[in-house]
């Protein structure tokens, strides 16, 4: 097990040498710099606010001191906002949206969790037609419809939860969360319940029944474990990809997470923290998809004694 | 099996049951508490919609609209405007004297002027501030507010490195003297714009270079500033406060205990904030709002003419348009009004000049109203008769849904009044930029809003060594014009009659079209008071009171 999480461990690492590599110099090739504005910068400012940010080097050499200060851990100044550190910025906006993604998660996991399961149980009845047509629902309807007619419904019409904001109004975390969750909570609930399905079928299921257990037991002990592999194996990217992707949320709602400064510093050019957001993300999917193999492998004997004979 | 079936449903009903409820205790609690407006209403908290984030509060760094709408609470000018007429009132000077060559001011500090951490100011302070916002390393954009200042362009352009030869100069520490190039007749607004406002020295020096742009001086606790208001908080992407500075020379008037800005960069949410009582005052409106407010809540909405012009530019440097008549003829074929009424809601004014009317009492020529037979014969004479052998042009916007909607109607009316076919593209804010800036486009989208109120702000656009032309229009008259015809002008009615002049010869010559005139248009709580709109979207903060529903009465009387 441990060669196994050393040797993804490595493979990881040039994975995100090369994210780095093909993000500086794409950002570099885009048009327009950080300092492009509405109104003509003067060549002397605009040289001056260069050298400040050693944009006046050759890009090889821009590239090699990036690659140092990233070593020790320094992801730069902003461009954008001077006076902040890409550091204080990802600092300040990631636990926003990890605590969102994470909210969204445990919304998506209880409803579609539920829901997949319960529909599994009576497969072809009403009780697995009417979560599963809600599931379809969810996975077609787009966040940037979901969270205004939530906002709208909620919000305005029925004035029991802010229309913006995280962790300054009571009850502002409510709606950015669910209208996260819920497009994941449609995913879970079809993942779960094919999950389900498949292991409810199977020879040790009908073991545990043979032996006299009660089917509460076979459907929570032994059923769920195995029928749950799918969503725990989708667990890993999803929430890298809640992560990366909680933008659109984020600008609906207004809230300070990752999303919004990731998007914002691409309009900007503002390249330390294009860079700084990219290789903590990429960082992050990295780890996220290693801990979700580690997961399935654990719950699956079958991948775990693989694993196990490697050692 | 059949009751373990159900067993488990139940489980995972009761299961569902649990978190509904839970969430339904949590919007429980949220519907019965007070609006942000109603709080604010009682504790004297003004909550703002404030665009965005801003990058910086350093007045020598920022280059914003909304860092701006804060520095505007938190520093105060050397003079300050009016908040109606703009025109330049008494801020940290209490008074000033012009020389009679109109070359030399001299400003009387006041003596109860104060830093919010209750230093004294002194004209040292604004010599120094100076310096810094000249100071070639410090990158300031907007260095050249101050270059009426004598040597202060060869200073901040580092072809002069000795301070002291700029015209400033500190003859007590209560009197400033500045010595201009020229008469500027506008150079007492500039004294309130963000570039010339002075910084506190110590609390600079204490967290770095002076000229550093990475430095945490503007951080709450450590921004020491002069205005009504004073930095206490400052969380990222969230919101800033600011509370009643009570070292402000004229605290007692100050009505606001403090100041929400929040970063509200979605119109739509921003929209809503303010539907739900979380905002006082909105920045912007979504335009498809516009009609609905105007409609129901007319209270409400802001509309207000706004110093800024939308235009289009051609690019000088490429066929056909190196022909004065097929600009001419291009600029002939739009229909303003219909575009105003169809695609823009009515919210706006057409222009039919670069410089807005009204500016300083200017009323500049109408050279370009809507003339299609007109337009037809330029093209014509240009060679191009019902348009055959037009080339395909290409029209350039930046991506926004309003700037689409004006090029495909100006599209459409060069089709149907010159029948020539143009292909309108759309380029990312930065790419377009960019675009615009090396002459990559035939013809662009582009606009212009003053620093301050003088048609000069607009003419000099035309200029050929003006980085903002980006229209290869070249004319060694025109330059004439504008850098010294103008200037020589000995009397203000004499100034605006050679503003007219020049403004005639650039609409003749046509490098820009003007489509429209900004208007400023948010929307505003009933409650707030003293917060007139104006034509630079200025805000004096000082005079703001919050209050009942009852219909604001924000025209501010002249003794304010």
């Amino acid at each position: 097990m441990l060669n196994f999480i050393l040797s993804r461990s490595m493979q990881s690492i040039p994975v995100i040498f090369v994210v780095i590599t093909i993000t500086f110099f794409l950002v570099r090739f885009a048009p327009g710099g950080p300092f492009d504005d509405e109104k003509s910068v003067e060549p002397e400012v605009k040289a001056a606010l260069e050298a400040q940010y050693r944009l006046d080097q050759p890009l090889f050499s821009q590239y090699a001191a990036y690659l140092g200060d990233l070593a020790q851990g320094d992801l730069g100044p902003s461009f954008k906002y001077p006076g902040r550190s890409v550091n204080e910025l990802i600092a300040t906006g990631f636990p926003v949206t990890a605590e969102l993604g994470l909210y969204a998660i445990l919304i998506a996991l209880c409803i579609g969790g539920i829901s997949g399961v319960v529909a599994a149980l009576k497969p072809n009845t009403a009780q697995d037609y009417v979560p599963m047509s809600l599931a379809m629902l969810g996975i077609c309807m787009p966040t940037f419809l979901l969270g205004p007619l939530l906002i709208l419904v909620f919000g305005i019409w029925l004035e029991w939860l802010p229309v913006s904001g995280w962790g300054d109004l009571p009850g502002d975390k409510i709606l950015p969360s669910f209208t996260l969750g819920a497009a994941y909570a449609a995913y879970v609930a079809r993942l779960s319940r094919g999950g389900m399905l498949e292991v409810m079928s199977q020879d040790y299921i009908r073991t545990a029944r043979a032996k006299g257990l009660p089917e509460r037991v076979v459907v929570l002990k032994h059923g769920l474990r195995g029928g749950m592999i799918p969503v725990v194996a989708y667990l890993g990217p999803a929430f890298a990809g809640i992560l990366s992707g909680s933008f659109v949320i984020e600008t609906i709602f207004q809230i300070h997470g990752l999303g919004r400064f990731y998007v914002q510093a691409a309009f900007n050019r503002d390249y330390t923290m294009i860079l700084g957001c990219t290789v903590f993300l990429a960082t992050l999917i990295v780890v996220f998809n290693l801990l979700s193999d580690l997961l399935a492998a654990w719950m699956n004997p079958r991948l775990r004694s693989q694993l196990g004979g490697n050692q | 099996m059949g009751n373990g079936f159900r067993s488990v449903t139940r489980a995972f009903h009761v299961l569902l049951t649990v978190f509904l409820l839970i969430l339904g205790g949590l919007i429980s609690g949220c519907g019965s508490s007070e609006t942000r407006v109603e709080s604010g209403n009682r504790t004297g908290v003004f909550h703002v919609g404030n665009a965005t984030e801003p990058q910086s509060l350093d007045p020598h760094v920022s280059t914003g609209v909304p860092e701006h709408h804060i520095q505007l609470a938190i520093f105060e000018g050397l003079v300050s405007k009016h908040p109606t007429t703009l025109e330049p009132v008494p801020g940290v000077a209490e008074r000033w004297e012009v020389g009679e060559d109109r070359l030399t001011y001299r400003f009387y500090i006041r003596e109860n002027a104060r830093w919010s951490n209750g230093d004294l100011m002194t004209a040292e302070d604004y010599r120094w501030s100076w310096e810094r916002a000249l100071t070639p390393a410090m990158g300031n954009q907007y260095a050249y507010m101050l270059y009426p200042i004598k040597n202060a362009e060869a200073f901040a352009t580092g072809k002069i490195g000795d301070f002291s030869q700029v015209g400033v100069k500190v003859i007590s520490p209560q009197i400033l003297e500045v010595t201009l190039n020229n008469p500027t007749p506008y150079f007492l607004q500039l004294l309130d714009h963000h570039s010339a406002y002075a910084v506190h020295r110590p609390s600079i020096e204490k967290h770095g270079s002076p000229t550093a742009r990475y430095s945490d001086w503007t951080r709450p606790g450590n921004l020491v500033g002069n205005g009504p208001f004073k930095l206490t908080e400052w969380k990222l992407y969230r919101h800033i406060r600011v509370e009643k500075n009570e070292h402000y020379w004229d605290a007692e008037n100050v009505a606001l205990n403090a100041i929400m800005f929040y970063p509200t960069e979605n119109l739509t949410t921003e929209e809503r904030m303010f539907r739900v009582g979380q905002l006082h005052m909105t920045k912007y409106i979504p335009l498809d709002k516009a009609p609905v407010y105007r409609e129901n809540d007319p209270d409400s909405f802001v509309n207000e003419r706004y110093l800024g012009t939308y235009y289009y530019q051609f690019n000088l440097s490429r066929e056909p348009f190196k022909n004065v008549k097929v600009r001419q003829a291009l600029a002939f074929a739009i229909d303003r009004d219909a575009l105003i009424k169809t695609v823009l809601n009515s919210s706006v004014t057409a222009a039919y000049s670069l410089t807005p009317p009204g500016t300083l009492g200017y009323q500049p020529p109408k050279l370009v109203g809507f003339d299609p037979n007109k337009a037809r014969k330029l093209l014509a004479e240009a060679g191009f008769p019902n348009g055959e052998g037009f080339p395909v042009i290409e029209l350039l916007y930046n991506t926004s849904e309003q700037h689409r909607k004006v090029a495909v109607a100006v599209q459409q009316m060069w089709k149907d009044h010159l029948n020539i076919n143009v292909n309108i593209v759309n380029q990312e804010w930065k790419v377009y930029l960019s675009s615009r800036d090396q002459l990559q486009y035939d013809i662009a989208r582009a606009a212009w809003i003053g620093d301050f109120v003088d048609p000069m702000n607009f003419l000099d656009l035309g200029l050929s060594d003006n980085g903002n032309n980006r229209s290869a229009y070249s004319d060694p008259h025109y330059d004439y014009l504008i850098k010294e015809y103008i200037p020589s002008a000995t009397t203000p009615k004499e100034r605006l009659e050679r503003f007219f002049e020049a403004e005639t010869y650039l609409m003749e010559a046509m490098p820009f079209v003007p489509i429209y005139t900004y208007h400023t248009m948010f929307l505003r709580d009933k409650g707030v008071k003293g917060l007139p709109a104006n034509l630079m979207d200025y805000y004096s903060y000082k005079h703001v009171t919050l209050g009942n529903d009852e219909v604001a009465d924000n025209a501010v009387t002249e003794e304010d």
